[in-house]
């Protein structure tokens, strides 16, 4: 009998890679194996919508189950920490080994996380999974002083939520404006202007050197000396790649896995594996969209389209076209919807375009003469004819 | 026919579906999500791609 087609890591890439298979006519079968004890589940309204509900639960951000996916073979609860690639084999930590034909590499990230010389744990947050999310929620009483450690997407609308909430939150970052990196200065001031109305407090250029209290944190000192009165202390200073149950494998995960314009495996000894592939934010792909530099793309939108690829890719053994997807992400802050294309980050410059910074409104991002993304605050219709820009 | 409900409490017309099925969802001229309830049974895996982009995974088929 065929080895099944075998999937590590269960949540969105996963889901979407099994799906994708069956879609392209795979009819063997799948197993797919992931650490969390959860079916797969929607990851953003954990720091949205769904952490500033009463109740966080699975029911509401489970993905919907498919007639097609019926008989996928779902392992969960069980962690992969050795990889045999030489042998077509992966093993679980309680020591159960499950032989492939195909191996789908979907292990995601997780939060980096901060060492304090008094480490203690009790009131610190991190939010990345469900249980995550549930344990967070639990803490943002009314009231509660709350400290976001990082100004990114996931730290500004965790804030966002803790305010809304009804918690006192302060941002400490270093940068000297919040999400400067993926949407330029004009926006990135904007968007902290709008999070400041609010009454959500940015302390920028400015570290966490220490936490305070015994059994639970009281207060963080920052690296000016300041000593902040805090609850509830969240860490959002991003994410590392899973790829440590990899090692000892032909395989560069330097920096995530290393793909190449078929999204496999790319040896150190050179070439490709034929039959290991990535699928979502662990992977460094290069995109033709743009360049031919790999990159970690940490989009909501590239779980799914690797896994469109990769299950077309297996299915159908068509790998002639290179794969080259449409990066897009969104964000909600407060009454702030953002919605963009592209690789906004890579821009040495950008443009208003449409609109008015205060309110409505649409930027370009360039590098150079090249159009790499577009941005916009409401005015979804000019935002998503930009897609078309992306196209080949 | 297959059947098509919006959760317009989750819906923030961010309009990633009318990409994958522009026969049932599209944009208002305020730009906001207007869709037909129903649809052809030929529009089922455009309707499922719809689901699979949507940001607030709003989009439900309805049995």
């Amino acid at each position: 009998m065929t080895k099944p087609v075998v999937i590590v890591g269960a949540s969105m890439g996963g889901l979407r890679a099994a799906e994708s298979l069956r879609r392209f006519g795979y009819t063997g079968a799948i197993t797919v194996i992931g650490d969390e004890n959860w079916a797969p589940y929607n990851r953003p309204p954990l720091s949205k919508e769904v952490l500033a509900g009463d109740v966080v639960s699975h029911e509401t951000v489970a993905f919907p189950q498919r007639a097609a996916t019926a008989d996928v073979g779902w392992v969960l609860g069980h962690r992969v920490d050795k990889a045999d690639l030489a042998h077509n084999s992966v093993t679980t930590e309680d020591g159960e080994v499950f032989e492939y034909s195909h191996l789908i590499i979907a292990t995601g990230l997780r939060p980096k996380r901060q060492v304090y010389p008094n480490n203690i744990h009790a009131g610190r947050h991190i939010i990345r999974t469900l249980d995550d999310a549930m344990g967070l929620r639990e803490a943002l009483k009314p009231g509660a002083r709350v400290v976001v450690l990082g100004a990114g997407f996931i730290g500004c609308e965790t804030a966002a939520t803790a305010r809304k909430l009804g918690c006192e939150v302060t941002i400490v970052a270093p940068g000297t404006v919040p999400m400067l990196r993926p949407l330029g200065t004009e926006l990135a001031h904007e968007l902290q202007r709008r999070q400041e109305a609010e009454g959500v407090r940015f302390l920028m250029k400015r570290s966490v050197a220490d936490l305070v209290g015994e059994s639970h944190i009281t207060a963080v000192t920052l690296d000016d000396g300041t000593e902040l009165p805090c609850d509830v202390f969240i860490e959002a200073i991003g994410s590392l790649p899973n790829t440590e149950w990899l090692e000892g494998n032909d395989l560069d995960i330097s920096d995530g896995l290393l793909c190449d314009h078929n999204l496999r495996g790319v040896k150190v000894s050179g070439g490709s594996w034929n039959n290991v592939w990535g699928v979502g934010d662990v992977v460094r792909f290069p995109n033709p969209v743009f360049d031919d530099t790999p990159r970690r793309v940490e989009h909501w939108n590239i779980p799914s389209e690797c896994a469109k690829y990769v299950g077309n890719a297996i299915a159908t053994d068509s790998t002639a076209a290179p794969f080259r997807p449409i990066p897009s992400f969104w964000s909600d802050q407060f009454e702030v919807h953002i919605l963009a294309f592209g690789l906004l980050a890579l821009a040495d410059r950008n443009k208003l375009v449409e609109g008015t910074i205060d309110g409505d409104c649409v930027f370009e991002y360039y590098r150079g003469d090249k159009l790499v993304g577009a941005a916009g605050i409401g005015l979804r219709s000019v935002v998503q004819g930009y897609r078309k820009n992306f196209e080949s | 026919m297959i059947k098509i409900n919006v959760d317009m409490t989750k819906c923030q017309h961010y309009g990633m579906c009318v990409f994958e099925a522009p026969n049932v969802f599209k944009l208002n001229t305020d730009d906001k999500l207007e869709y037909t309830a129903t649809a052809e049974d030929s529009e089922q895996g455009n309707v499922e791609a719809a689901i699979d982009v949507c940001p607030m995974q709003a989009i439900f088929i309805v049995d």
